[in-house]
This record gives C-alpha cells, sequence and structure tokens, in this order.
C-alpha cells in the first residue's frame, strides 16, 4: 500500500505554490514543424526543374543551361533542403508502405519517387542530369574522366542492384533504412555527419574526379529503377541533332561509357551462334532466379540480424547460453522493461519468418537481372549512328560540342 | 533480304512497346495500391516523456549536432522551488547560481527569483544539447516538470529516426503532424 502510494505522487512530491505577488505563468510555444505546403512547394520545384531540365537536354541541346541546373539543385535540395527529401531514398518508403499495413507513405514521398521516373520515361534520365543533388554535386566535380576498363565497369555496374534489393528487403522487413544511413553526401549538404561518413563521403567526390559520377555508376539503387525506365523513353537526348555522319569524333567523349557506337565498327557474330547462345542464356535465365532465390532464402536469418529485434534478441540468448554478459544499453532496458523474454524471442522468429518469406524475391531479382543481362549480350544490335545508351546515359550534355554537325559549335 | 530486316525490326518494336506497357503499367499500379496508405499532413517523430528513461542517447545519437531534442518545462507541474534537484548539482555547499553549482554543463537553465521562497526556471533551447541531465534530476527530487521533446523545428524527420533505432525504452515514436508534441502538462 505504501509502495503504491509513493508511485502515486512520484512525480508530485512539492505542492504547486500559491503566488501572492501576482506572479503568471509563462506561457512557452513550442516550434512547430516546417509548414506542409512547403514540401509541396518542393514537388513543384522538382517538377519545374524536370521539365526545364529536358527542355535544354533535348531541344534546347545546352551543357551549360544543364550545368546551372546542377548549381541551382544542388543549393536548393542539397544545401538548402540538406538532402531530404530525396528521390532515391523514397524508394525505401514505397517499399515500406507496399509491405506494411501500419506505416503510411507522405504523399511527398511518394511523388518524388514517382515524378523523376515519369520523366525518364517520356525523355531519359533527365533527373540524374542535375536535379538529383547527388549527381549535381558529382557532375559539377567531375574535371578529369578517365575510362574504366569494361570487365571492371561491367562487375562493379551489378553493386547497384544488389543495393537495391537490399534496400527494399530491409525497408519491406521494417529494420532498416539503409539508403538514408549510408548516404555519403548528406553529411556533406548538412556540414554534419559522423566521421567515417564524412570520410566516405569526400572520398567519393575526390576519386568522382577522375571516376565521374561513382555513387550514380556504382552504387545508387534508384538508379536501377531510372536505367530500367529510361531505356523504354519515348523521346531521349541525341548526341547530333541531325543525321549522324559516324565520324567518330565523339566515340570517347561519355565518361560514363554511355555511347553506343554505329553497328559498321562492330564485330558481327554468325546469326547461327548467336541463336544457340541465346537459347542457351534463356534456359539460364530461370536457372539463375531459382539459384538467387535460394542462395537468399538460405540466407535470410542472417540477413534478418540487421534487425534491431533480432540483434537484441541474440544478445540475450547469447548470455544465457554462453554467459556473455548484454551490456549494450538496449539489453539494459529491456532487463529492467519487464518484457519477458519468451515475447523477445518470439518477435525474433517473426522477424527472421518475414525475412525467410520476402528475401527469396530480392534473390530471384537479382537472378533475372543476372539472367537478362546475359541475353542482351547475344541480341544483335541495328544502329546506324553513334547514339547514347538510353539506360547509362545521364543526359548530362557533355558529347553536344564533340559533333561537329551541331550548329552550336559551327564557327 | 529486305522482308528479313523488316522481320527484326517489328520484333524488336513488339519487346520495346511491351516493355513500355509493363513499365507504364507497373508505375500506374504503384500509386494504385497506396492510394488509401497516403496521408497527406504526415507524421513527425516525438518522444513520449512518460516512456522516456532520461539515458542520454538523445544527445549523441540525432544527426544533427547539437541534437534536435530539447528539454522542454511544464511551469504548472513545477514546485518553484530554491533547492531544485534539476538546477543543482547533488550536495551542493551553498544554493546559488554559481556555475560550480549547476548541474546543466552547458548552463542551459537560468534561474530568477520570483518570490520568497520560489525561484523560476527558464531553459534557454540554443544551448541545451539533450543530455537529460537535468531531467533526470527533476523526476528523482522534483515534480518531473523537466522532460526532453524533440523540436519540430529543428527535427530533419528523417525516415529511420536515429535515435529511435538506439532509444533502449522504445519511447520514441512517429506521431501524427497535427499534434506534434507529447506535452506533459497537457496530458
Amino acid at each position: 500500500m505504501l509502495i503504491w502510494h509513493t508511485v502515486l505522487i512520484a512525480q508530485d512530491r512539492f505542492p504547486r505554490p500559491e503566488f501572492e505577488s501576482g506572479y503568471e505563468y509563462p506561457t512557452h510555444q513550442l516550434p512547430l514543424q516546417r509548414a506542409v505546403w512547403l514540401e509541396y512547394f518542393d514537388v513543384g520545384v522538382l517538377i519545374a526543374a524536370l521539365s526545364l531540365s529536358a527542355w535544354l537536354a533535348l531541344k534546347r541541346r545546352s551543357r551549360q543551361g544543364l550545368i546551372w541546373v546542377a548549381v541551382f539543385s544542388l543549393a536548393y535540395f542539397g544545401f538548402y533542403r540538406e538532402g531530404c527529401i530525396c528521390a532515391v531514398g523514397s524508394v525505401q518508403n514505397v517499399a515500406m508502405a507496399l509491405f506494411n499495413r501500419d506505416y503510411s507513405i507522405p504523399l511527398t514521398a511518394l511523388l518524388f519517387f514517382l515524378i523523376p521516373l515519369i520523366f525518364a520515361i517520356a525523355f531519359g534520365r533527365v533527373f540524374c542530369a542535375g536535379i538529383c543533388p547527388f549527381g549535381a554535386i558529382q557532375e559539377l566535380t567531375g574535371f578529369r574522366p578517365v575510362k574504366l576498363p569494361k570487365a571492371v565497369e561491367s562487375v562493379m555496374a551489378a553493386i547497384p542492384f544488389v543495393y537495391l534489393a537490399l534496400a527494399v528487403l530491409f525497408a519491406a522487413t521494417k529494420s532498416q533504412f539503409i539508403i538514408c544511413r549510408y548516404d555519403p553526401f548528406v553529411g556533406i549538404f548538412r556540414l554534419d555527419a559522423p566521421f567515417t561518413m564524412i570520410i566516405f563521403g569526400a572520398l567519393l567526390l575526390l576519386s568522382g574526379i577522375f571516376i565521374n559520377r561513382p555513387y550514380c555508376r556504382y552504387l545508387c539503387p534508384y538508379g536501377v529503377l531510372l536505367n530500367l525506365f529510361s531505356r523504354f523513353a519515348g523521346r531521349h537526348l541525341t548526341i547530333t541533332p541531325a543525321e549522324c555522319t559516324d565520324c567518330r569524333l565523339c566515340e570517347d567523349s561519355c565518361p560514363y561509357d554511355a555511347i553506343l557506337p554505329s553497328d559498321s565498327s562492330v564485330y558481327i557474330e554468325q546469326p547461327v551462334k548467336s541463336r544457340r547462345r541465346f537459347i542457351i542464356y534463356m534456359i539460364l535465365v530461370p536457372v539463375f532466379i531459382a539459384a538467387g532465390a535460394f542462395v537468399f532464402y538460405n540466407m535470410a536469418p542472417v540477413l534478418s540480424r540487421v534487425n534491431n529485434d533480432v540483434h537484441l534478441a541474440r544478445e540475450i540468448r547469447a548470455e544465457n547460453e554462453k554467459g556473455i554478459e548484454a551490456i549494450s544499453k538496449a539489453a539494459v532496458a529491456f532487463k529492467e522493461s519487464g518484457n519477458t523474454e519468451g515475447e523477445l524471442f518470439a518477435q525474433e522468429m517473426n522477424v527472421i519468418r518475414r525475412f525467410r518469406k520476402a528475401s527469396p524475391w530480392a534473390g530471384a531479382f537479382l537472378g533475372l537481372a543476372l539472367g537478362i543481362s546475359l541475353v542482351s549480350l547475344t541480341v544483335r544490335s541495328t544502329r546506324t549512328g553513334y547514339r547514347p545508351h538510353q539506360g547509362k546515359c545521364y543526359s548530362c550534355g557533355r558529347c553536344f560540342k564533340y559533333c561537329p554537325v551541331e550548329p552550336n559549335n559551327r564557327r | 533480304m529486305k522482308g528479313d530486316k523488316n522481320i527484326y525490326q517489328s520484333r524488336r518494336e513488339f519487346v520495346r512497346r511491351a516493355g513500355k506497357i509493363i513499365a507504364v503499367a507497373s508505375l500506374a499500379a504503384i500509386p494504385l495500391a497506396l492510394i488509401r496508405k497516403t496521408s497527406a499532413a504526415g507524421f513527425v517523430w516525438q518522444i513520449d516523456p512518460h516512456k522516456c528513461t532520461r539515458c542520454g542517447q538523445c544527445k549523441t545519437n540525432c544527426v544533427k549536432t547539437p541534437s534536435a531534442v530539447k528539454c522542454t518545462h511544464a511551469y504548472i507541474m513545477c514546485g518553484y522551488c530554491d533547492l531544485c534537484g534539476g538546477y543543482l548539482r547533488q550536495g551542493v555547499k551553498t544554493i546559488s547560481t554559481g556555475a560550480e553549482n549547476q548541474l546543466c554543463p552547458t548552463g542551459a537553465i537560468t534561474r530568477k527569483f520570483v518570490e520568497e521562497p520560489y525561484f523560476e526556471y527558464t531553459i534557454k533551447d540554443e544551448l541545451c544539447n539533450a543530455c537529460g541531465k537535468c531531467v533526470q534530476g527533476c523526476n528523482d527530487f522534483g515534480n518531473g516538470s523537466l522532460y526532453l521533446q524533440i523540436h519540430q523545428d529543428l527535427c530533419d524527420n528523417c525516415n529511420d529516426c536515429s535515435i529511435a533505432r538506439r532509444c533502449p525504452s522504445q519511447a520514441i515514436s512517429r506521431v501524427p503532424a497535427d499534434q506534434q508534441y507529447i506535452q506533459k502538462d497537457k496530458s
């Protein structure tokens, strides 16, 4: 009875004073969030910048204009909005909303996810050109482009697929937002980040002076989606404003290896041979899918360790079984909280079950991507003239000035 | 030869068109699937002061420096004590505003005489670093009128609040944006 009594009054030990001097309680206003309409203003700025960028890349053909757009969006979406809200991270919000009933996605996040993709399917990756603050900061610091060997380039280009698969998997299982957490440039935009992330961002920018846009090419998970959608773009930036004369002047102008040569200059395989290879690779696609799903299904318990509950449950179990004392703050708080270990382990099993269900899809996606990229090697191209690779082209406009047909280049 | 080329062209055209239709369909499907799950006003992160254990993680884990979490004072709950557990260190020799007596490491709490024997305590938001020492002191020895809140003008509203991820008592959760604070004196 006495204990109960003290708990009741614990927060009210001293009576409220009765002031005689006519003292009035100060009223303190707690500051409110940034006004909601400003977030819709951001969406408006995004649409305007994308439209301008598409016009500059496709119609006006002005690299200089695109650079100024990049400067603007670096200032606005980068330093002013501090890299948040961004389309790259919105992938996770969409994944989390699609697979979780209790999470409702902010409308602005959904719009930031959709609008650049809509522009990609209409005009190519104009978002990457300079609207994305990551693209902008790397575009503006890529001074001395060097080309990487083709083999290195293709292997590194597979990383974003893995990153996307893991990001969606972790967001869908409500475990982590890895894209936001390991965002290299947000620390630069905020001028404030953990030491390791600042180092990572600075290293990326420094290597980006030579290997242009390292994040976009070898990490960006949203780039995977843009790449895919941009391949079906209705209209896309062209290297030459008129008919390509195969002069080969633009051949080495692209730092991203996104210029496809005219077919006359590449070796054409015997149709029978390539047809056979095509069939073999087509059979391999389902094999890759199955293999990916199998590997990821078995990796599910390992992957699930990124989840906080699983992490805590493992710590508690290690204490029970091996006598390693659980000293992390989460473990100490868990012991004090009065929740039973049974509940925690049940929750852990629940998370692992969700991972078992979700991770084969991530593996299957990776297998499918690998299979399709193999198949595409056997497809004979029928290009005339030099064209940008619609998936890889960032619409940066570096190639414009190399074209002798370009009226802007004539003196 | 000419017919052969046409077959290639139309097949390519078919694949391209099919791809485009699938892409557009998936783009249209996402908003349709999410139409009931979108919220226009959105949510913000906030600390439930009744769950908070003053562990000090708010000071170090916020992506902002200093933290977006600040100490807040519910005046109406305050005892206006002279010997304030949130303002003074334990076992001070004299009850005065001397720096050596103050509990707050940044001197963010100011003390003003109201009338005998009452003193008013005010938090300077710009100095507060969310260490939670005063909150602990006030809860241990006083009425618990000091508590931590995430200041929404400072909060970046991260997808995954990095304090919430470390918060051992799960005191931080998303709250609807029309009620951005969980105020002790109003609950």
